[in-house]
């Protein structure tokens, strides 16, 4: 298995929220700004590590037929590990993430790599594969929290230094000072709103690179034709 | 009819052609709307003319950059007229003197997210006008809730075309002067004072004012006598049926007239609530609505009738006073369930599909 690729599918061709559609519980519910997506992608990342890891190693040992329920008791306990960590240490984004960081056991994308890759692959691999997964759920989480807040609120990254401690307080800027703000994009529909026009960015994008790539490789053929 | 009426034959059966296109039904309905909206830029003058403008004009800009970008030719499906009216309606239902970004974002919102990405028209699942409106709403309360006391046109305090522009763009000088409360909000905010109405409606304006539409409201909203015209017009013409408008009234009236008699004090009278807000509009002008309305007659009334109690419902119990756009969006979400329950009966089968005997009209065994 190429390393490189486990990273790339990861990040973007196999991302978990914008190519697989996993784990959108979360997606809609905390990224109403940058820190909070910033926060649930990074503990459900360290969820994902421990978890494939643990996974590959036990996997010669465990049956089919058992597999799911061990798979849920594995995560379970690792999830209940980084929410009383959570509550201990960063108490006050606890109280905003609380309830979401107990529902990363049922996160689909946590038990989907567990199934589909860290149960039928090496434990290096599979750790690679956490982190690749798991830093494309953060990179997509954080994009999302902070084009809703931005639009909606005209910060970036307010209450970083509650999250990552005194040091990134630089992090937390006003973009637009005496804004308004558009309260629907700190609600609901803006989760869906946002997440389904990066969607079609994405492939629009991916389209895009396609084609480029066609005319480059066939440089006689006549050149893509618009939509027109 | 003589044979000789029918000039070519037609493809298969006998069909009755109509000369109706998109771009008739919507530019009827268009006309329908002129009177109240020429009535509504008399009683608010240049502002809301500018804001007119600026949000059917966002509303077709949206349309065509999206036809672009999908690559389909923009000019036909532009001149249908259907996002004209989309702007024109959901222009008729802002605050009159709103700022000039609340026009741009709301017709670009209609056309462009409520309209376009599900495909245009025919496929959008909910009323583009409603949408942007309670996009507005929500995410702007403060300048949504502004509304203002008529300043007709020709009145010397009211503002010319340069200050209406300066309006446009900066918002309302002296706001505490011009600002009024709309009859529902006004009846919501005493009863939460603990005022009951039959106190502090004496000194508001009495229903004898919303037929000449002199009040605080929207342009949709003031002269509902214009817009219950306009929607008479287009049932004459046959553009809409009596089905939606009727269920919806009725479904007001009814309970607000129930209520009213159990506890004046505490409940408006049904007469209030039909020519407040956006009733008639709402069921005239936006219920109505092909695409997002239920195809059979009798379903036609159950959406109704459902617009029109959650109207009442979201006015009375609801956290804002005014409830007609949440209604029409919640019922236009029941409309693929309505049309799946409620289907016309096929000639020869009985409601629920099973054949009926010719001879005796019954069930086969």
């Amino acid at each position: 298995m190429n390393y490189r690729q486990i990273m790339k599918d990861g990040l973007w061709d196999q991302n978990v929220v914008f190519s697989q559609m996993l784990g959108m519980c979360p997606t809609m519910a905390v990224t109403t700004s940058g820190t909070n997506g910033l926060g649930m992608g990074l503990a459900t990342m360290a969820v994902l590590i421990c978890s494939n890891m643990i996974i590959a190693a036990i996997r010669d040992f465990v049956s089919p037929q058992v597999r799911i329920p061990v798979y849920i008791v594995l995560i379970a306990t690792l999830v209940t590990i980084v929410d009383m960590s959570l509550n201990a240490w960063m108490h006050d984004l606890y109280r905003v993430l609380g309830l979401f960081i107990a529902l990363i056991v049922v996160n689909c994308a946590v038990l989907g790599r567990a199934e589909a890759f860290a149960s039928r692959n090496s434990v290096i691999a599979s750790a690679l594969d956490g982190l690749g997964m798991g830093l494309g759920f953060t990179i997509a989480l954080t994009l999302i929290g902070l084009i809703r807040e931005l639009i909606g609120a005209g910060t970036l990254f307010s209450q970083a230094s509650l999250l990552l401690g005194p040091n990134f307080a630089f992090l937390e800027t006003t973009v637009l000072p005496n804004y308004g703000g558009v309260l629907m994009m700190i609600l609901p529909p803006a989760g869906f709103l946002v997440l389904g026009l990066l969607l079609a960015a994405k492939r629009l994008y991916e389209r895009h690179a396609a084609r480029t790539a066609e005319t480059v490789s066939q440089p006689a053929a006549t050149p893509a034709v618009g939509c027109h | 009819m003589t044979p000789a009426f029918i000039t070519t034959a037609p493809p298969t059966a006998p069909h009755a052609i109509t000369a109706n296109s998109v771009s008739t039904v919507m530019l009827t309905v268009a006309a329908a709307l002129l009177p109240a909206t020429l009535y509504g830029f008399w009683l608010y003058g240049w502002p809301s003319i500018f804001l007119w403008l600026i949000t059917v004009l966002a509303a077709l800009f949206g349309e065509a950059l999206c036809l672009k970008l999908a690559g389909r030719q923009a000019l036909p499906a532009l001149f249908d007229g259907s996002a004209l009216l989309t702007g024109w309606l959901l222009a008729i239902s802002l605050p009159p003197w709103s700022p000039w970004w609340i026009g741009l974002l709301g017709g670009l919102f209609a056309t462009i997210l409520a309209k376009q990405v599900f495909g245009g028209l025919g496929y959008n699942l909910f009323n583009p006008a409603m949408v942007a409106r309670v996009f507005l709403l929500i995410s702007f309360p403060v300048q949504m809730t502004i509304w203002i006391a008529p300043l007709p046109i020709t009145a010397a305090t009211a503002p010319g075309f340069h200050d209406g522009l300066l309006i446009l763009l900066h918002g309302i000088p002296k706001l505490d002067a011009v600002a009024s409360a709309s009859l529902l909000g006004f009846a919501k905010t005493e009863l939460s004072r603990g005022i009951d109405l039959v106190h502090s409606l004496v000194a508001a304006t009495a229903p004898a004012n919303a037929f000449s539409g002199v009040r605080a409201g929207s342009l949709g909203e003031t002269a509902t006598i214009l817009i219950a015209g306009g929607g008479l017009a287009l049932l004459f013409l046959r553009i809409i049926s009596w089905h939606i408008p009727v269920a919806m009234l009725v479904g007001i009236a009814l309970p607000a007239t129930i209520a009213n008699s159990i506890d004046p004090a505490r409940y408006l009278d049904a007469t209030s609530h039909l020519l407040s807000g956006g009733a008639m509009l709402g069921a005239f002008f936006i219920a109505t609505d092909y695409v997002t309305s239920p195809n059979t007659k009798a379903g036609q009334l159950v959406f109704g009738a459902g617009c029109g109690f959650l109207t009442y419902v979201i006015r009375t119990w609801g956290g804002y006073p005014e409830g007609v756009a949440f209604a029409v969006l919640l019922m236009n979400a029941l409309t693929p369930v309505i049309d799946r329950y409620i289907r016309p009966r096929i000639l020869g089968r009985n409601w629920r599909g099973a054949p009926l005997d010719p001879a005796t009209q019954k069930v086969k065994s």
